[in-house]
């Protein structure tokens, strides 16, 4: 089981924290004696590969659940409890049912995977996500030939979540994958990062990763996947449907209405964090785009 | 002595110039807090918002100068230069950093944005009707431009706060409360000044 897809930058994978710190530093020492000297494209990217600190990635987030503001998250999501948690697999698969996840776990493959992370609000991240592959969740429930789209929601346990009081998105959230994508090895459920159970604020105690995507359709602490044969309603499509449609890849080509998706900034950089390229499917082109043959991309965005 | 007699009288005696140096003391503050975390994973954003917001506020104070004498008697006039000139400044220093420090000098994703993306076209727009304004604001400019003329020129300041306002209730994501509470004040300082139109403006 698993282990189908590893990482081209597998170095890393070795490579412990305090590690990535320091060099880390070394290198926004050195960005900053640069300085306005230009992008350096594809080389950027791959350095831009080099994992954010603990703190970047568990201090910085959006969890509307618990408040819309960037650390909200982080002030606020101590309040839910993880244990019990159940994960109700139904809709066309072969044996529906609520699967603790503990059992879901000791069946599972646990695995690092390196990704970026590209918010669309174009800052984004590199995370060491533990977790397993979808494919192998879906497997244990037995999906039916039929099906041709997974739906995902959230928790929505209001007196645990204080964003929930405030109806800024049609609580609880959901999200929606078409089948292919959703089996895709790129595609986990995480349940850790840096080695650590995930913390709650990033989505514990498992979350869907989806990195060609824009980080909203990663959707966190998942209750509930359903099997369908149509396109599940998507959370920021209800919202704001001229702003986020079903796919919502990562794509430096098409705008968001209201501001530009060719270029990023990596979270943790300091004041003087210089803009990256956005590259097309967040860098995982050539692993995504077959998904997406003779699409329109501009339509599908 | 009356309260509104004592402010008038302490406000002849306090000299304008250690209020710039007050004035501009949050930006050495906040250019350390953006080194030190203060202000969070991400501080070139909370920087430029922070520059923006006080910017914002500068230009809310000006506008109350007017109806503090108007409906209050209190004479505070001797201090709007300097709002208006530190308003500037720190809307100057928020575009720096979105300049510099957000977007890298790329120019050619500036310009687009300039014109696809309303609130920057308006927050723009909004700096722009204050160039005039910050050149103008010496003595030489009101005698050449003459009395009517520099206050002509000078009700600029409305647009740009307006805009200022519209900039930054179209910037957050949703309907948030505080660009509408500064909105609301904006308008009501504007209001104050309408019914005094119609009236032939005395000296």
């Amino acid at each position: 089981m698993a282990n189908r897809w590893t990482n081209t930058l597998k170095d890393n994978d070795v490579t412990p924290e305090s590690a990535y710190l320091n060099r880390r530093q070394l290198m926004a020492g050195a960005a900053a004696g640069v300085g306005l000297a230009g992008i350096g494209g594809q080389a950027q990217a791959k350095e831009s590969l080099e994992p954010n600190s603990w703190e970047d990635i568990t201090q910085y987030n959006n969890f509307y659940e618990f408040g819309t503001g960037k650390t909200d998250p982080a002030a606020n999501a101590h309040m839910l409890t993880t244990q019990p948690w159940t994960v109700r697999i139904d809709g066309m698969v072969d044996k529906p049912g609520d699967f603790a996840f503990e059992d879901i776990m000791k069946a599972m493959t646990i695995e690092e995977r390196i990704y970026r992370l590209r918010c669309v609000e174009a800052w984004s991240m590199v995370v060491p996500w533990n977790g397993f592959e979808l494919a192998d969740m879906l497997n244990l429930a037995g999906v039916q030939s039929g099906a041709k789209y997974v739906a995902f929601e959230t928790l929505l346990r209001p007196e645990e979540m204080p964003g929930t009081r405030y109806r800024v998105i049609d609580w609880p959230y959901v999200e929606g994958l078409r089948l292919d994508e959703a089996m895709h090895p790129l595609t986990i459920m995480a349940t850790g990062i840096y080695g650590k159970d995930i913390p709650n604020q990033n989505g514990a105690p498992l979350r869907l990763v989806v990195p060609w995507k824009y980080g909203f359709k990663s959707i966190k602490s998942v209750v509930r996947v359903t099997l369908t044969d149509k396109e599940p309603p998507t959370s920021w499509n209800k919202t704001l449907p001229n702003e986020y449609k079903f796919y919502s890849n990562v794509n430096p080509n098409v705008d968001h209405p209201r501001w530009s998706q060719a270029t990023e900034r990596k979270i943790g950089g300091g004041l003087f964090s210089q803009r990256i390229p956005t590259l097309m499917f967040n860098g995982y082109e050539e692993e995504v785009a077959p998904l997406y043959e003779g699409m329109d991309l501009v339509k599908h965005f | 002595m009356s309260l509104v007699d004592r402010i008038n009288g302490f406000a002849r005696k306090v000299p304008t110039w250690p209020l710039y140096i007050i004035y501009l003391l949050p930006v050495p503050w906040l250019l350390y807090l953006a080194q030190t975390g203060g202000l969070g994973r991400e501080p070139i954003k909370a920087l430029e918002h922070e520059l923006g917001e006080i910017a914002l506020q500068l230009l809310i104070l000006g506008l109350t100068i007017t109806p503090l004498r108007r409906y209050l008697g209190i004479n505070l006039i001797k201090f709007r230069r300097m709002l208006g000139l530190l308003a500037f400044t720190y809307v100057t220093l928020h575009l720096a950093v979105w300049v510099v420090l957000d977007m890298n000098l790329l120019w050619s994703q500036m310009w687009a944005d300039v014109w696809k993306r309303p609130y920057i076209t308006i927050g723009m727009a909004g700096f722009l009707a204050l160039v005039p304004l910050a050149i103008t604001s010496n003595n030489a400019s009101v005698r050449k431009l003459g009395a009517a003329g520099w206050r002509n020129l000078h009700k600029l300041t409305y647009a740009a706060v307006l805009m200022g306002g519209i900039h930054y209730i179209w910037l957050v994501k949703g309907i948030q409360i505080e660009p509408l509470i500064y909105m609301a004040v904006i308008v009501i300082l504007l209001a104050l000044r309408l019914p005094k139109r119609k009236a032939p403006q005395r000296a």
